[in-house]
């Protein structure tokens, strides 16, 4: 299925669905991620049943977003999914329709510190438990000490 | 209290034990902790615990120009670099939208494939050390070790390579390269019977690993397993011939798939096997590029510089351990806004507690051995 037609095809659950020129990803609003996610993953027009990438970023001033990665092994077809979001809003977790995306959704929790509701085990995943902040945010400062070790700030060697 | 509480034992587990594997032991590969619920001898849940290795490479990535960021992906995947180099170079050249010589791509293609060889000899060799094969072991690191040199003629580096640069390569094949490649295939083909010889139908390997840890074909798919570990399981997905990328349509070879020969399609065996036969569609591969590469200048689509669109990318590509993906977001400068790197033993790791389940401490070696994990690549 060409991106216009699951563009068309999504548009009957959400109304606000974007498709913008000579791009191949669709933007949702984060309230309906919960409903799409389902008719992507059960309809049979669709039948996205590998969720390949989760990527959350930082587009700067308290914007986050994600983008979603997906492909159908019976249909042969894939789609991009981008929510963006303020960093308080909480996203629905896609967990318990991809299992893949436990992962993904705690690293982009660690990393970016999206929030998702709904997931099973929602904690750190590659920092330790009693890491400050998000590394991956724009706004993110790299502690003076960790745990009583002053951190090196010298740079000068690699920048 | 009153007695009746005290009756009421019914979420307290008396047998289980846990307890914890790792990341200093020598079947993790790499520094990796297990935390292994068991009931007796047999596993009721395992919590991987990452990030021992996790250098924020995506973090450095921001503050990288797109050339530099090479040698970072170099050691992500430390034993398939320039499958690395390789998916990161096309994802640049897909945001930059530029034609490459068909010389370069040839090239390519020829050393992936050997990487491909060499990262499977090490994927065989551990495993079987896994599961108490000694000899294997330093059979293929043997064999390795010839495909090493030739990267070492190649490019000067042996493990870290930083050879597959965006629109080109940074050194030309020369004409001793390809008659070594050829030599080295030629003795290969011979090496290749012994190992099938000493590991694949060996009675005590084939009751180590059949019908151990079978992944039922959806379980894969839906837990985004890749790889020669989704083949195995019978699932033909293999981004060569499903999504061609660079100029694989131009080659015949097969993918192979587990059958369960042994025990049950999608067990241990299985995992190996398709490793196996995957090196003999390498070597038809290597071969049929070596003799049809054009000529032509490898530098010649090299941007000078690199200053990509505003936009994003995502891109993927078949590495000796599966699917590997880069989501690169421009925002029209010389550094990236964002890298994401999509790592594919990331994805078959998270199953790992699913496929062990109900299985013995002893099995769970086999399971893992048997997904052929990089921890540098998993803690990027």
């Amino acid at each position: 299925m060409q991106i216009n037609d699951i563009f068309k095809h999504l548009q009957k659950i959400d109304p606000g669905i974007v498709l913008e020129e000579d791009t191949a990803y669709l933007y949702i609003d984060p309230s309906k991620w919960e409903e799409i996610s389902k008719e992507l993953a059960s309809n049979k027009d669709l039948f996205f049943d590998y969720l390949m990438c989760i990527t959350s970023y930082d587009l700067g001033s308290g914007k986050l977003g994600l983008a979603y990665n997906l492909y159908s092994n019976t249909i042969k077809h894939s789609v991009e999914i981008k929510i963006e979001f303020d960093q308080i809003v909480e996203i629905p977790s896609v967990a318990s329709i991809w299992k893949t995306a436990d992962w993904h959704e705690r690293e982009a929790y660690d990393m970016m510190g999206v929030i998702f509701t709904g997931h099973p085990d929602m904690k750190r995943i590659l920092l330790s438990d009693d890491w400050e902040g998000y590394p991956l945010r724009k706004d993110y400062k790299e502690p003076d000490y960790y745990r009583g070790v002053p951190v090196p700030k010298d740079k000068t060697a690699w920048e | 209290m009153g007695i009746d509480n005290l009756k009421d034992t019914g979420s307290i587990k008396a047998d289980e034990m846990v307890l914890n594997m790792g990341p200093q032991h020598p079947s993790t590969h790499g520094v990796l902790r297990l935390k292994i619920h068991t009931d007796g001898e047999i596993v009721s849940k395992i919590e991987p615990i990452i990030g021992y290795l996790h250098r924020c490479f995506e973090k450095h990535c921001e503050n990288l120009s797109y050339e530099q960021i090479i040698p970072f992906v170099d050691r992500c995947d430390y034993l398939a670099s320039m499958h690395m180099d390789h998916a990161y170079s096309m994802t640049v050249e897909k945001l930059l939208d530029i034609e490459l010589p068909e010389r370069v791509e040839y090239i390519r293609v020829i050393i992936s494939e050997l990487q491909r060889i060499a990262s499977h000899l090490v994927a065989i060799g551990t495993f079987g050390l896994d599961v108490g094969a000694i000899t294997p072991f330093t059979w293929t690191i043997r064999d390795r070790e010839r495909v090493l040199d030739l990267f070492e003629a190649l490019c000067g580096a042996r493990l870290l390579y930083n050879y597959i640069w965006p629109g080109g390569v940074s050194h030309d094949l020369s004409p001793k390269f390809i008659q070594r490649t050829i030599e080295f295939l030629d003795y290969f083909d011979k090496q290749y019977d012994e190992y099938n010889e000493l590991l694949t139908g060996n009675p005590i390997f084939v009751e180590r690993t059949a019908d151990v840890g079978v992944i039922p074909a959806d379980v894969a798919v839906n837990q985004g397993v890749t790889g020669p570990s989704l083949r195995g399981s019978g699932v033909a997905y293999d981004l060569r011939k499903t999504e061609p990328y660079s100029i694989y349509e131009k080659f015949e070879f097969d993918v192979p798939v587990g059958e369960g020969k042994m025990g049950t399609v999608g067990d241990c065996w299985d995992r190996y096997s398709v490793r196996m036969l995957e090196m003999r569609e390498s070597i038809k591969i290597i071969r049929q590029a070596m003799s049809s590469i054009p000529d032509g200048d490898v530098h010649s689509a090299m941007p000078k510089r690199i200053r990509p669109k505003k936009g994003s990318v995502y891109s993927r590509y078949e590495s000796a351990r599966g699917d590997v993906g880069f989501y690169i977001i421009s925002d029209g400068k010389n550094i990236p806004l964002r890298v994401k790197m999509r790592s594919p033993a990331f994805c078959n790791l998270s199953a790992l507690s699913e496929i062990s389940e109900g299985w013995m401490i002893s099995d769970v070696i086999t399971i893992l051995g048997s997904l052929d994990i990089v921890l540098g690549e998993i803690d990027r």
